[in-house]
């Protein structure tokens, strides 16, 4: 019938209308009557406002209302949906985030005052004619000194403190560092980034008067979680007078997870006004808007016995929260860092302390990895660190500590069991790829010309699949974490799936396309991906964490076996044969041993028009849900080799190759996993050597557009050299773990371990993201550094 | 964007009596002007579109010099077999400015009526002592340059061409700010009838300059050995986000060398 | 108001617009040619390239008056009779797309680059897609693809 589909590296079938420039993003759309919504925000950091005066710009051209947090009164705050506990028990700090600010600003980009026009070009006239009054306040930036006392961002008993947690046993690593013979120490931080997805985020919001349902139009991963968060906690709407679409939707890397004040603002504004409101993000207005990702800031140790065996790890870390907690904030340095801080090794005792912090900047929240990347940023560096000062290879003594395959299910020592792994079959893989054995003369050749060459591994693990609910419930979570998904067969044999899984860049709708053809045994034309519509799909919990195929994938798989099961016992009935006889295969219903069969399209026609079949039985048609709630996480794992080469007298690297061999389980579409991993390289470089957000003592943003903020771009990386291995997860159906984040996680401290290499005989051990020529051309001496090099 | 009229004269004489106004500004290849509309950074009554002065446009070359419009887009430079026989390290420049669209759009007499710090041109006029000529004189390199963003154009004058004379060598080198793609040094080192003159962009506190110690470390061997010990002082260097003072100090020979090895 | 007269995808258009309309804005807004993206505001991520007398220049940085008595291509004029482009077959032949925001600023640019140099190297195509900004992708396909599509047009230009 048709060849299997899944593991076959499909072409995605939604590119026709990308490249034909007929995709349908949100700011594609316009409703009849529409407004345009722009937003005055804070120019300070941190300020109590004194006044503010809307009357000229009510009254200037082509208004049609200015609002401010008077007009959002009975509205409430936007709801963060995870509850950290400290380590004494109490629970965070969870300050009111309001949709426009109520008497204070706290960060640069708070807003403050909504303008609706008719156009966009009259509500930034009007914008320019409201007059706030501010009394200025000692900006909080720095997560140190925020919480040494002095200025309070929310005034709060725990001062800037939002939670002091911590995971793991302090006694046992307290105990193994003091038989250690070795212990490798590092200080490092992990830049603030902002996710520049290259759509900026935008909503329309609009209200039917007649059957009182209000719809927004989202730049959203998730829309039912959307319409969780918002209409049930901030504008008190039930969710079957709330829809909200996620279109085609330009990218999200998490920071289209997220409730942003702007949807809720429209969405209830809409109905003030009585007309549609369009707002879309300027990208200056983004970076000061979207939720920014990581920042940390860590002291670390790790200690070894003598022959490089880990002994125990112990990490404090402060997580930057911003001025807010935003959706998934405080689980992102806890739950999403501290449980992975076992990487790929057997260290038995592991301590973690996370203290996070409000500062007057922009919420932080997850970006590509989210928690991920800076546990294994922080455990890779370590492991390099280890290795340089122990005068063993990074290979070795990665090698030395893995966790075998013979010893899984693996319980690690921060309470995640990895179901399955071969970590060495990555690192040789990686290591092939890299031509590894062959570096030391390609060192020696860059020596000649004057270029330092490095290499840098990296061996990483992340948990996917985000999550088992009760698991999740118990470690804070105010939401489940499963998956929905809805097979609809229509009469003739085609199939819709409605999937709660949103796709943003992944390809969902070749890849899920691919798994139900393969187990309908019909061709991909007869499937159709349904996604991002409340109105058109049950239910869902989108797409972020690398759970898209794993959980999202696994529901599709669940219903299709109902559907497969209800199909059965209509063709056991119109084969007359038993139940049980009946096998399915290759788009058939076949009576074990027999000729006699009925394809799935006849079965279907069957379920619609039921002149002969077991009504008594079984109803008519053929639709099918199912909720999946993962059992455990996912493991993805791999190692990541990069080699650089540095002009010590400019300090200028180049990335001259990169291998990744990811283990991401099964793969159903190898195209498109290479694509992610391709992405999630680029992403995780530019955190080693491009990207920062920058905020002055004031706490302005100067890294505030793509003028400052360096995005990497075409000539900033190289071709990448991906390979997979394969230990299929043990607990899907599908056998996949998901492949998302990969890159964005395993790069970095590749990257920085290389750069370190290089510059390993000046002395240097450590360097900071990112890696910029002068903090490379500081670190090997500066202007001594190029006489040195003459 | 503030609102604002627009005209697009036909003829030199109308686009000075156009600009004559206060109120009104010239626009030549947009690629400054409008992202600071846009940002409503700046208000304009009047935007004076350049682009209808045929005679603003193309090179012309008589073997001494070269003469390039001033409405004449990067890329046309780029591409000039007229510059790159004649001054192959002008063409190099040009091609190296900011990305193919800003090239395609941005025009040589836009970027020096603006002299922004970073950008490339500037390096080039003064390296090579070009003469701009207005619609009312000709002003010499030297005296062209009179700080950030800031030139010896009075109000109403427009630049209509740039007149290079053709040096013996000349070379072209810059490290870029990534972010934005502007220099963050760039040095063209040129060795002319009137001797070696060397000018850096992207890291003087005042804009382009000429560099007094490469300039007398070259003098009497254009070669980047030459370059060999030479240090710049960082004191009136540029100091920001993406590079300090110091650090423009010790790329600026560095970079200087990469541009006497593309001199050839 | 002013008065715009140009040629969009080979039609003749005008339009009345504001002095200080953007190119891109008349494409979207008055033309509802919405394939042509804005991604930033300071003239850097080029989704919205498009091609002003065959030249590929950024939508969001000229003025819609600046483009009158222009020939303008955008995304949708690509293609040719249904028929993708060949940089538009290659971009799907090497999955040089994700999310699709940026793809028609990044079509549009390597075509005009392929327009200059029908045979780049690497180097060049990377140093000619720096006026482009994708966040999915890492590049690597995109760079796969317009070495790809420069096979596939010098072929093409070969048979005819």
């Amino acid at each position: 019938m048709t060849s299997p589909m899944i593991g076959a590296a499909v072409k995605r079938r939604e590119d026709f209308r990308f490249l034909k420039g007929i995709g349908r993003y949100t700011d594609d759309m316009s409703l009849p009557g529409q407004t345009c919504c722009y937003i005055v925000r804070s120019p300070v950091a941190h300020a109590t406002i004194k006044s503010i005066d809307t009357a000229a710009a009510a009254a200037s051209p082509g208004v049609v209302a200015v609002l401010t947090s008077k007009d959002f009164e009975g509205v409430g705050g936007l709801p963060c949906g995870w509850l950290v506990t400290s380590r004494d028990g109490s629970p965070m700090a969870e300050p009111k985030h309001p949709i426009l600010a109520e008497g204070k600003v706290r960060h640069v980009g708070d807003p403050i005052v909504a303008v609706i026009a008719e156009t966009l070009n009259a509500a930034k006239d009007a914008a320019e004619l409201v007059v706030v009054e501010f009394a200025e306040l000692p900006a909080v930036v720095d997560m140190r000194k925020a919480l040494a006392g002095g200025e309070k961002v929310h005034e709060q008993p725990s001062g800037n403190l939002c939670f002091d947690w911590e995971l793991g046993d302090k006694a046992a690593v307290d105990a193994a560092f003091a038989k250690a013979h070795h212990v490798t120490k590092i200080d490092l931080v992990n830049n603030r980034l902002v996710a520049n997805a290259m759509e900026p985020r935008a909503a329309i919001g609009s209200f039917d008067p007649a059957t009182e349902d209000y719809t927004l139009v989202t730049t959203s991963q998730n829309p039912h979680v959307i319409r969780l968060l918002m209409g049930a906690f901030v504008l008190s709407i039930p969710e079957h007078k709330l829809r909200v679409y996620a279109p085609d939707v330009g990218g999200g890397f998490g920071s289209k997870i997220y409730h942003y004040a702007e949807e809720a603002l429209v969405t209830f504004a809409s109905k003030k006004i009585g007309r549609p409101i369009k707002w879309v993000a300027e990208r200056t207005e983004s970076f000061i808007s979207d939720a920014h990702g990581r920042d940390h800031v860590s002291h670390a140790e790790m200690a070894f016995d003598r022959d490089g065996q880990a002994l125990a790890l112990r990490v404090d870390t402060l997580a930057n929260m911003g001025a807010y907690l935003s959706t998934f904030a405080p689980c992102i340095p806890t739950w999403l860092h501290g449980t992975l801080l076992a990487g790929q090794y057997t260290t038995p005792a592991i301590y973690c302390n996370v203290k996070a912090v409000f500062t007057n900047t922009v919420p932080v929240d997850a970006y590509r990895g989210a928690g991920r990347p800076e546990a294994t940023f922080l455990l890779e560096r370590l492991m390099t660190k280890a290795a340089m000062e122990m005068g063993l290879d990074q290979t070795e003594i990665r090698r030395r500590n893995f966790i075998q395959p013979s010893q899984f299910p693996y319980q690690t020592p921060v309470a995640v069991v990895y179901d399955t792994g071969n970590y060495e079959a990555s690192l040789d893989k990686a290591m092939s790829l890299a031509d590894y054995k062959g570096f030391e003369a390609r060192r020696a050749e860059a020596k000649a010309r004057g270029k330092l060459r490095g290499i840098g591994v990296a061996s990483y693990i992340e948990a996917c699949g985000i999550a088992p609910s009760s698991l999740v419930g118990a470690l804070g979570a105010r939401a489940g974490l499963y998956e929905a998904a809805t097979v609809r067969v229509n009469p003739t044999g085609s199939v819709s799936v409605l999937t709660g899984s949103h796709s943003h860049g992944q390809g969902h709708d070749t890849t899920f396309a691919q798994v139900v053809a393969d187990k309908l045994g019909i061709p991909m034309e007869q499937v159709e991906i349904v996604h991002g519509d409340t109105a058109k799909v049950p239910f869902g919990m989108g797409t972020y964490g690398s759970r898209s195929i794993a959980v999202g994938g696994t529901a599709i798989v669940n219903a299709l076996d109902k559907v497969i099961a209800k199909g059965r016992k209509i063709a056991a009935h119109l084969l007359e044969a038993a139940e049980a006889d009946i096998v399915f295969e290759g788009g058939a219903y076949q009576v074990k041993g027999t000729d006699k069969q009925k394809t799935f399209g006849e079965i279907a026609l069957t379920a619609y028009v039921p002149h002969k079949y077991p009504i008594e039985e079984i109803e008519p048609g053929l639709e099918e849900t199912a909720f999946y709630d993962p059992k455990n996480f996912t493991f993805p794992a791999g190692t990541y080799i990069c080699e650089v080469e540095i002009d010590p007298r400019t300090g200028e690297t180049t990335i001259v190759s990169f291998s990744a061999a990811d283990d991401f389980g099964n793969v159903i579409n190898p195209m498109i996993v290479e694509g992610q991993v391709h992405g999630g390289l680029a992403q995780g470089i530019g955190q080693a050597l491009l990207e920062q957000c920058v905020y002055d003592d004031e706490g302005q943003l100067i890294t505030g557009s793509y003028m400052d903020y360096c995005m990497p771009r075409a000539d900033d990386v190289p071709f990448f050299k991906v390979a997979t291995t394969s230990t299929p997860c043990t607990h899907n159906p599908l056998g996949v773990k998901g492949c998302g984040e990969a890159g964005a996680i395993g790069a970095p401290p590749a990257v920085i371990n290389a750069i370190c290499d290089a510059l390993k005989d000046r002395g240097v051990l450590h360097i900071d993201m990112p890696a910029t020529p002068e903090r490379i051309w500081r670190a090997v001496g500066g202007a001594a550094g190029r006489a040195a090099a003459e | 964007m503030y609102g604002f009229s627009y005209q697009r004269p036909r003829s030199i004489a109308d686009a000075v009596a156009a600009l004559a106004s206060e109120e009104a500004r010239p626009l030549a290849g947009g690629q400054t002007l409008i992202p600071t509309l846009k940002q409503r950074l700046a208000r304009h009554e009047t935007l004076v579109d350049l682009s209808g002065l045929a005679e603003l446009k193309g090179v012309h070359t008589d073997g001494k010099a070269v003469g390039i419009g001033a409405m004449t887009p990067h890329a046309a430079v780029a591409t000039s077999a007229e510059v790159r026989a004649a001054i192959p390290a002008l063409a190099a420049l040009a091609e190296a400015i900011g990305d193919p669209q800003v090239r395609n759009a941005g025009t040589i007499g836009g970027s020096l009526a603006n002299n922004d710090p970073a950008a490339d041109y500037p390096a080039a006029v003064l390296a090579l002592g070009a003469t701009i000529v207005t619609n009312k004189r000709n002003i010499a390199a030297d005296d062209y340059f009179t700080g950030l963003f800031s030139t010896a154009l009075e109000p109403g004058e427009l630049i209509t061409a740039v007149g290079f004379p053709v040096p013996r060598r000349a070379g072209y080198a810059k490290m870029a700010q990534r972010a934005s793609r502007y220099a963050l040094v760039g040095v063209f080192v040129a060795e002319t009838t009137a001797g070696v003159r060397v000018a850096v962009t992207g890291a003087g506190g005042s804009g382009v300059y000429r560099s007094k110690e490469l300039e007398a470390a070259l003098a009497s061997n254009f070669a980047a050995a030459a370059l060999s010990g030479v240090t710049v002082p960082a004191g009136d260097l540029l100091s920001d986000l993406h590079a300090s003072a110091e650090y423009r100090a010790a790329l600026i020979p560095v970079i200087a060398e990469r541009a006497l090895v593309a001199a050839g | 108001m002013a008065q715009v007269r140009l040629e969009v995808n080979g039609k003749a258009v005008e339009a009345d617009v504001e002095p200080n309309t953007l190119l891109v804005d008349l494409l979207r807004r008055s033309l509802s040619l919405t394939g042509t993206h804005v991604g930033c505001d300071t003239s850097q991520c080029g989704a919205c390239v498009v091609l002003v007398d065959g030249n590929a220049i950024k939508s969001c940085t000229y003025l819609a008056l600046q483009a009158d008595g222009k020939s303008i291509t955008t995304i949708e004029g690509l293609a040719a009779g249904g028929a993708l482009h060949p940089v538009q077959e290659a971009f799907r032949e090497m999955h040089a797309l994700q999310c699709g925001f940026c793809t028609p600023g990044m079509v549009m640019a390597a075509v005009d680059l392929l327009a200059r140099n029908p045979s780049p190297s690497e180097d060049e195509i990377r140093s000619g897609l720096k006026g482009n900004i994708c966040r999915c992708t890492g590049y690597h396909n995109i760079v796969k693809a317009v070495q790809s599509a420069a096979t596939a047009m010098s072929r093409q230009a070969a048979a005819e």
